[in-house]
């Protein structure tokens, strides 16, 4: 086989995203009332990026064959820390990015020492982790509200030079700056490694634990950028349990249609991101058809299940029935 | 947990206890130290009224663990348990507006309603071999899609059956609340299924090693369909009486129920991936639960801290005796 085969097998499912992705933005654009403008653009994209963060968040996870059932809840926490922090000169807003990005990294290697050190299995441990997160979010802001520094909110909510939605720029530095290296780094290939074979990448020596501890601790870092973004859209701190839930439920969407395996080892974050962007473009679809916005949860719900459903066809490939047993 | 990690000082001790689960044994040595903690605390938590009360608010989470063990017995989890719940009290106290037919049919319905959305899982399972964490998460979501339809996002008004309010409050015995009874009537219908059946057998068969059960002669996907049929109906039936109890449905009653069910049987000594435990373990869980949840309220503590705590305690029970043998 060509080079450039491989490389197409290895990026199926992130074409296949890619691919949905395209065909449901366009269906979604064209049947806007507004059309495809700037203004259409910037709205929708800054929707998706928040999903597309905490979705690159669990597909981190997901890699290493675990699941992290607390991401929704770290970005409601690092939500709520930055409504108190992120203001104020430029110094102090600065220092609160920090502070909210160290939380979230902080979180995730939390996540991460209990599941390979503690040896707890990831999802039990994930969802009391999950409420632990959400009680501290809860303290920070037991009725929503709080502040943030308009000035950075607007530009990275904003546009650039007019065209350009900035949140997607912000969204492609992340890429470049925290998935590439990591991917391509000898931790990253270790998550991967893990995550396909967690025995044989033991016996050759790949620093597994390692590898899985930086996929949970970055995974809570790149949650935490989606809740400072989230702050950046909303002015506002929320502990909503509800809406923590949905979104660790819509990640877990995201990644399965990004071309994630669930099972590990298999697929890329950006898959997943745009996952991340197919999914929210789907539920949208029902406003530009003019759908009550009551059907919304079911039509999301639906789509997930259909989703999930399609990984049954490699049930059709299975040549001995042994194999169905994993 | 084998008994060689006990040691010296177990092997002197009554054989019953030798033979018990050590987890089990930690769960229900946690149970009498929080019952101490408590009592220091108030004088009338050791009172049998305020016991008799907390057995009952904890056989609503017994009935819903039942079925979560279940699953989990087989090495799956069931993340659908929130909605099942709701749809459970929504569907019974929605049949219960048609006339006396629908009263009569109101918790029939509710349960049946539960063990369809289990057995979509079931066969998103068992047949699909979907992850369960998955189509159950899938299946919760769609459940709570239609729930929201068919109320319009608010509480339903209809109001529960009165023999919805007598299974969760009445006494059909003096002094003992229905609700414990038909907790204790269902407990005993599981150990027997555990213990006595063939379906109990395969169940921990399939636990601990599917391609081994499926190569003894086993149905496993049959076991595995019906396994989530069950624990559908018994949250719906859970969610009936919850609307009993609170004489009608609302919105996510059911959400504080996931995690406490699966903690419950997780700190009962279950293994969380399949194969091993008794109901025992997990009748200890839920009563450790229940106690903890019900000292925090005494405490007046804020839902902040409850979450906070009871993901902290969570966490470092299993760190006590949950933990995954070492890889090498």
């Amino acid at each position: 086989m060509k080079d450039w085969r491989y490389w197409l097998a290895e990026q199926r499912g992130t074409l296949l995203a890619f691919g949905i992705f395209i065909a449901m933005f366009v269906i979604y654009t064209s049947n806007h009332p507004a059309g495809f403008t700037a203004n259409v653009v910037q709205t929708a994209s800054n929707k998706g990026v928040l999903l597309a963060f905490v979705a690159m968040a669990q597909t981190l996870v997901v890699i290493t064959a675990g699941i992290d059932l607390s991401v929704g809840m770290i970005f409601t926490l690092t939500n709520c820390l930055a409504s108190w922090l992120v203001i104020g000169t430029g110094i102090e807003t600065a220092f609160g990015v920090v502070a909210v990005l160290g939380t979230g990294l902080l979180c995730g290697a939390i996540n991460g020492a209990i599941v390979i050190y503690g040896r707890l299995q990831p999802i039990v441990a994930t969802i009391a982790t999950g409420a632990v997160y959400f009680g501290i979010a809860l303290l920070l802001r037991p009725f929503p509200g709080g502040s943030v520094n308009e000035d950075l909110a607007d530009a990275l909510t904003g546009r650039l030079f007019g065209v350009v939605p900035a949140s997607l720029v912000v969204l492609l530095a992340v890429v470049l700056l925290v998935w590439v290296p990591f991917s391509r780094s000898v931790l990253g290939r270790a998550a991967y490694a893990a995550g396909s074979s967690e025995m044989a990448a033991y016996m050759s020596g790949v620093p597994i634990r390692r590898g899985k501890f930086a996929a949970y601790a970055l995974g809570g870092l790149l949650a935490a950028i989606g809740g400072l973004f989230l702050t950046f859209f909303t002015y506002t701190g929320d502990a909503a349990y509800a809406s923590g839930n949905a979104y660790t439920l819509f990640s877990i969407a995201a990644v399965v249609l990004g071309g994630v395996s669930l099972f590990g080892g298999k697929g890329s974050a950006i898959g997943a991101i745009f996952g991340a962007l197919a999914f929210r473009t789907i539920g949208d679809l029902l406003f530009v058809f003019d759908f009550d916005p009551l059907w919304q949860p079911l039509f999301q719900g639906v789509i997930l299940l259909i989703a999930v459903s399609l990984g049954a066809f490699v049930l059709f490939r299975v040549r001995n029935r042994l194999e169905w047993f994993l | 947990m084998s008994e060689t990690t006990i040691g010296g000082i177990a092997g002197r001790m009554p054989k019953f206890i030798r033979r018990a689960d050590p987890a089990v044994l930690t769960a229900f040595a946690c149970i009498v130290l929080l019952l101490f903690v408590g009592s220091l605390y108030s004088r009338s938590f050791l009172s049998p009224e305020y016991l008799l009360q907390q057995l009952k608010v904890a056989s609503f989470l017994g009935v819903i663990a039942t079925g979560m063990m279940l699953v989990i017995l087989l090495g799956q989890i069931d993340l659908s348990v929130p909605w099942s719940v709701a749809v459970g009290a929504m569907m019974a106290s929605a049949m219960a507006a048609f006339g006396p037919v629908g009263v009569a049919l109101a918790i029939p319905f509710g349960i049946f309603c539960g063990v369809l959305i289990g057995i979509v899982n079931g066969i998103g399972v068992a047949y699909l071999r979907i992850p369960s964490m998955i189509i159950t998460l899938a299946t919760n979501a769609v459940a709570q899609g239609l729930m929201v339809v068919y109320t319009g996002g608010f509480s339903p008004q209809d109001s529960a059956t009165g023999a919805m309010r007598y299974l969760a409050t009445g006494f059909a015995i003096p002094g003992v609340p229905n609700a414990v009874i038909i907790w204790a009537l269902i407990g005993a219908a599981m150990v027997f299924v555990l213990t006595r059946t063939g379906f109990g057998r395969a169940v921990y068969g399939i636990g601990n090693r599917e391609r081994a059960a499926y190569l003894s002669g086993i149905d496993t996907r049959r076991v595995v369909m019906i396994a989530f049929a069950v624990s559908g109906g018994l949250s719906a039936f859970g969610g009936v009486l919850l609307a009993g109890y609170a004489s009608k449905a609302a919105q996510s009653m059911g959400d504080a129920y996931l995690l406490p069910s699966i903690a419950a049987v997780v700190l009962g000594g279950t293994s969380i991936l399949g194969g091993r435990g008794s109901y025992l373990g997990t009748v200890a869980g839920v009563i450790l639960i229940t106690l903890l949840q019900s000292i925090l309220s005494v405490m007046q503590m804020p839902e902040a801290g409850r979450q906070i705590i009871y993901g902290v305690v969570i966490v470092a029970m299993l760190l006590l005796y949950g933990r995954a043998p070492a890889s090498r």
